[in-house]
């Protein structure tokens, strides 16, 4: 082939070009929430500012800056987070990496035991009627009990058989993402069209054959949506988990513990925590489904 | 192998759905011999496919006999007898050309996949594409390499539902040419599904033409065309008067109510 100058179309980078509309977006949210702070904590502060002798100057310095508000400003988050995060050693109960991590520990082995748990009755459910019919309406109903009313007895009643901590956190965890796991691996791996079943029909092929050369490949795509939905939900377990103990560890611990003590700031610092963590979860999970397709050949 | 590759004696297949009963085939009888290239043609409807995934094993016949290899269709897969070609490529996306020839070697156990997947690709010209996922190879290619894959375990039957169906005119042509060659070198016997004229008479030594509501055997068709033909014969008066006789029994099976 001779040199054709290079005409290859540049491949759309999909992150460019956000980044304007979403600090518009955090600008206008950051304003709307500067400006509500003032009549929320008006009851706090309002005293203190005529005491003052009022004046904008001091409608901002005091309801911002309130020890215990109704809602903390961002600033105050910030520091709160700043504070916990940088100035602890991370092995200290005031640290929110050392709460992070409890929570993180616990999040990250439900996700692993309830992605098993989804993987495992999804390819029952696939290969036969018979536990497809059975298993489904439990698996539906067990979504349908609010995880506010089964979380404590979960944690009660294992902890009265002697486990507490990370096993009984996690459990609920599991119990909450091997849904969406399931659910959408049970679409992934009947995913599969008809001529590329009767192909392993041709060959002769047996049922795990077919499961691990063509259902399981096929379930990628399905698998990895799913597990984005799990990671978060397995997070939000793990934080249910932490408060009908009083648990003195864990992101719910430290939100517990901040509504036991109007620590409003506190709360606040440990929901961004939270945040944070789903957000870098899903992240991953989000790296490794691209790692994963690219290594798979599909069609970038 | 003594006797027809295939048999089939008054085989019927009827489909039992919500309102009335679909005869997809009825009495059907044909012999295939060893080495034959023989096509079934016929309007959509005319049970061709159904045929095809009889001797497959894919669907099962409601009444009558067939053989394949002289054992049940049944026997025949479990043997993998055959080699089946679909209307689409049906590969696997996440798989290589080379590993979605491999597949069937995989499964099956056979050795020396490596040879067998070189020798094929280079029997359906598609050497130096092994590392190529199947959506960087335009359609013909991608039916190219599922021809390859139905030929890597070397079975003496291939069996291929309408597979340039999807093709352009230009594309099915030099396809077209190609499988009369390949036929030619390997000397497998071919049963091949087609609802185009020119197509089912450049490559057959046989044309079954189908006819549906029910789908039944109208015409069967000696080519007796030379065996070192090219794309040209189109132009002669056999191929033109072959051709004709097709036309003649698709216009006497077509019922004009639809």
């Amino acid at each position: 082939m001779s040199a054709a100058p290079a005409i290859a179309a540049k491949p759309v980078d999909r992150e460019k070009g956000n980044a304007f509309p979403v600090t518009v977006v955090c600008l206008c949210i950051l304003l709307a929430w500067y400006i509500a702070a003032i009549p929320m904590n008006w009851v706090i502060a309002g005293p203190k500012i005529e005491a003052a002798g009022g004046g904008l100057a001091n409608v901002l310095a005091f309801s911002w800056n309130e020890a215990r508000p109704v809602i903390p400003a961002p600033h105050q988050i910030a520091r709160e987070l700043w504070k916990s995060i940088f100035t602890v050693a991370p092995w200290m109960p005031k640290s929110l990496i050392y709460h992070g991590w409890v929570t993180l520990s616990s999040t990250l082995l439900g996700f692993v035991l309830g992605s098993l748990l989804g993987i495992a009755l999804a390819i029952a459910i696939v290969h036969s009627k018979f536990l497809s019919k059975s298993l489904m309406p439990w698996i539906i109903a067990s979504q349908t009990i609010p995880i506010l009313a089964i979380a404590p007895m979960v944690i009660v009643v294992l902890g009265s058989v002697g486990f507490t901590g990370l096993v009984p956190k996690s459990l609920i965890s599991m119990y909450l993402c091997f849904f969406p796991v399931t659910i959408g691996m049970v679409k992934g791996l009947t995913s599969p069209e008809a001529m590329q079943l009767d192909l392993m029909r041709t060959y002769h092929a047996s049922t795990s054959q077919v499961l691990w050369k063509l259902r399981f490949p096929a379930s990628v795509p399905f698998l990895f949506a799913s597990l984005k939905v799990a990671v978060a939900i397995a997070l939000t377990g793990a934080i249910v988990g932490e408060l009908p103990t009083g648990a003195i560890a864990g992101i719910g611990a430290r939100l517990l513990q901040g509504s036991y003590y109007g620590q409003t700031v506190q709360i606040w610092a440990a929901l961004f925590m939270g945040s944070f963590l789903a957000a870098a979860l899903v992240w991953l999970v989000g790296v490794l489904e691209r790692v994963t397709l690219k290594r798979m050949g599909v069609r970038p | 192998m003594a006797g027809p590759v295939i048999s089939a004696r008054e085989l019927s297949l009827v489909f039992q759905t919500a309102d009335a009963p679909v005869y997809a085939l009825s009495k059907v009888n044909l012999e295939v011999e060893d080495g034959g290239f023989v096509s079934f043609i016929g309007p959509s409807g005319c049970g061709k496919t159904t045929l095809l995934r009889v001797i497959a094993d894919l669907e099962q016949a409601t009444s009558g006999s067939i053989t394949v290899n002289g054992m049940t269709p049944r026997e025949a897969r479990l043997k993998r007898a055959y080699g089946y070609v679909f209307q689409a490529p049906a590969l696997y996306p996440w798989r290589t050309v080379e590993r979605n020839v491999g597949l069937p070697l995989e499964i099956m156990g056979l050795d020396h996949a490596a040879e067998r997947i070189a020798k094929n690709l280079e029997l359906v010209n598609l050497n130096g594409f092994e590392k190529k996922y199947p959506w960087q190879l335009s359609g013909g290619m991608q039916q190219r390499v599922s021809i390859a894959r139905a030929l890597a375990f070397d079975p003496k039957l291939l069996l291929m539902d309408e597979p340039f169906g999807a093709l352009d005119e230009i594309v099915r042509d030099k396809l077209n040419q190609q499988l009369l060659e390949l036929w030619d070198r390997t000397g497998k016997t071919v049963v091949f599904v087609t609802h185009s004229i020119p197509e089912a008479v450049f490559l057959s030594t046989r044309i079954v033409v189908m006819s549906p509501r029910p789908g039944r055997i109208i015409d069967v068709i000696e080519t007796n065309l030379p065996k070192n033909r090219t794309l040209d014969i189109r132009e002669t008066p056999e191929f033109l008067s072959l051709a004709h006789r097709v036309r003649e029994g698709l216009k006497a099976g077509h019922s004009y109510e639809d």
